[in-house]
């Protein structure tokens, strides 16, 4: 077998956001997110309840290649009834960012003034309830300064600072929990709740993660990502992503 | 029961400039377009418009009827960001009112409860309260003392859904795998238009699909316009899925004003019945 390619370091790291998580629903954005929550109900977070993106809640992860499955539905889920579940708090989701300063507050609305933006972007969704309900983590596809900048533009997801300063309903059930890049996973270990490196991919340097971000960055306890097991790796190629779509996410 | 059948000039003929008119569906999916597309040829001018939005949004605002956007995003889905809405931000030539979608929700309910606001955790610490100045927050009387945003009642003038199976007398029916928040729209709203795939016998609506499929009762509707297509190009499963390649066709000259000339002139300038037959022929090229 090959050895692991970037995409599939990144798949097995988002996988990874999910462990110990139980019986909830979890909620990838983007593609490379959505491998690795399947992955990760394939192996190691069996309980995971994953949906179809639409309304249905499927039983199995469906699978490609030679052991394709018709996924089996297990429950309705309408997007009230996902507004339900943001609210109770049995959730985690991995959203996309825009922009995320350290106190992993995120943009996914505007770049520029929000009077007037220089880029309209997609509104700011669901990112302020799902960050003041439940557990989020954050998918970056392409680390650099233009995405860890040091405040962002409009607020939709709602990081550490501003949870505190908006007081104890708001961070009664914040929970930030990981930002996974193409070059790094960050946990909010950091003083005040700050993103903290906790890991490179491997064949990336500190010093290189630290030049991408718009801001300094806790590396005092910095290790190197984990490599997919050779089970993972077969899972990834030949029944969750054999056409190799991760590579168009990530490029190696 | 009164026959509630109504023209699509009929009911956009209800409606003033100025309302505020809330619209079903979600996103590109299941959007009344066909009432849309007629406010869009209408003379109807400064609407304020309530949606989880898409096309809807986009034409709307291309069309110049929008003074005020009242959403959580405005996305074609398949294609992420709706051109028409993009440029008219980047260009501040509508006002918005940018909510989480679940603060969205909770307006419509406030408002179909006839409650001033209800409370909610979202909002709390983003900036959906620096750019909403009106925006309040409460305290809860009991011991927890809790401070979350009282979300505002989203009173509507007037909504517009689109279903896949009606009745004369205004029970509607959504055969696809979400409900969205129709209902709400409807008993938040004052004024309630319904569009529909196909008209059927109230006897014989159990013969399309099961008693909870009938989410739209005939209290909460004054006018059933029947519009084969009526959706399109978003999705209106299972009648059709979403016409992507015709979204695409939208979207690469929403981004081009001489484009979009030409895109209005073939597609939007007539009626609905030669915009259904442009569609067919566009579909044969």
């Amino acid at each position: 077998m090959t050895e692991a390619s970037r995409a599939e370091v990144c798949v097995v790291a988002c996988a990874e956001a999910w462990r110990g998580d139980g019986e909830i629903l979890a909620s990838p954005m983007g593609l490379v997110p959505t491998i690795g929550c399947r992955l990760a109900k394939l192996t190691f977070a069996p309980d995971l309840l994953i949906s179809d993106g639409e309304a249905y809640l499927l039983g199995e992860v469906p699978l490609a290649g030679p052991e394709a499955t018709v996924p089996v539905i297990e429950g309705w889920l309408p997007y009230r009834t996902v507004f339900d579940v943001v609210a109770s708090g049995r959730r985690h989701v991995m959203m996309g960012a825009s922009q995320l300063d350290r106190f992993g507050n995120s943009n996914i609305s505007c770049i520029g003034d929000w009077a007037k933006p220089k880029a309209q972007l997609l509104g700011v969704r669901g990112g302020p309830g799902n960050t003041v309900n439940h557990a989020t983590s954050y998918w970056v596809p392409r680390h650099s300064r233009r995405v860890f900048v040091p405040a962002v533009d409009m607020v939709s997801g709602v990081g550490a600072s501003r949870a505190r300063a908006a007081g104890a309903a708001a961070s009664r059930f914040h929970d930030l929990r990981v930002v996974v890049t193409d070059k790094a996973v960050f946990d909010t270990a950091g003083p005040d709740g700050t993103l903290r490196l906790r890991s490179v991919h491997p064949g990336v340097t500190v010093e290189e993660v630290q030049e991408a971000t718009g801001f300094d960055i806790d590396t005092a306890i910095a290790g190197v990502t984990r490599l997919p097991t050779a089970e993972e790796l077969t899972l990834i190629r030949t029944a969750l992503d054999p056409d190799r779509r991760r590579d168009s996410e990530v490029p190696s | 029961m009164s026959d509630k059948t109504i023209s699509i000039g009929g009911a956009v003929a209800a409606l003033r400039s100025g309302m505020t008119v809330g619209i079903g569906g979600w996103g590109s999916r299941r959007k009344p377009m066909a009432l849309v597309r007629a406010i869009a040829n209408s003379s109807l001018t400064d609407l304020t418009i309530v949606s989880y939005g898409g096309p809807d949004v986009g034409l709307l605002v291309a069309a110049g009827k929008v003074r005020r956007v009242v959403t959580g995003f405005v996305s074609l889905d398949s294609i992420p960001l709706e051109p028409h809405f993009r440029a008219a931000r980047q260009a501040g030539r509508i006002e918005l009112t940018e909510l989480d979608e679940g603060m969205l929700q909770w307006g419509l309910m406030a408002a179909a409860h006839r409650l001033p606001f209800l409370p909610t955790r979202a909002g709390l610490g983003s900036d959906v309260l620096r750019v909403n100045e009106g925006l309040r927050l409460v305290r809860s009387p009991y011991s927890d003392a809790e401070e979350l945003v009282a979300m505002p009642a989203l009173r509507l003038d007037a909504a517009l859904i689109h279903a896949n199976r009606a009745d004369a007398a205004g029970n509607g029916q959504f055969l696809g795998p979400d409900p969205y928040f129709d209902d709400l729209f409807c008993l938040a709203a004052g004024l309630r238009f319904m569009s529909c795939e196909r008209i059927v016998a109230t006897g014989d609506l159990l013969k399309e699909g099961p008693v909870q499929t009938l989410r739209i009762n005939r209290m909460m509707v004054d006018g059933v316009v029947e519009t084969p297509g009526g959706a399109h190009f978003t999705s209106c499963v299972p009648d059709y899925g979403r016409d992507e390649r015709f979204q695409r066709a939208y979207a690469a000259a929403a981004a081009d004003q001489e484009k979009w000339t030409d895109f209005q002139q073939r597609f939007l300038a007539g009626d609905e019945t030669s915009y259904q037959r442009a569609v067919r022929e566009h579909a044969d090229d």
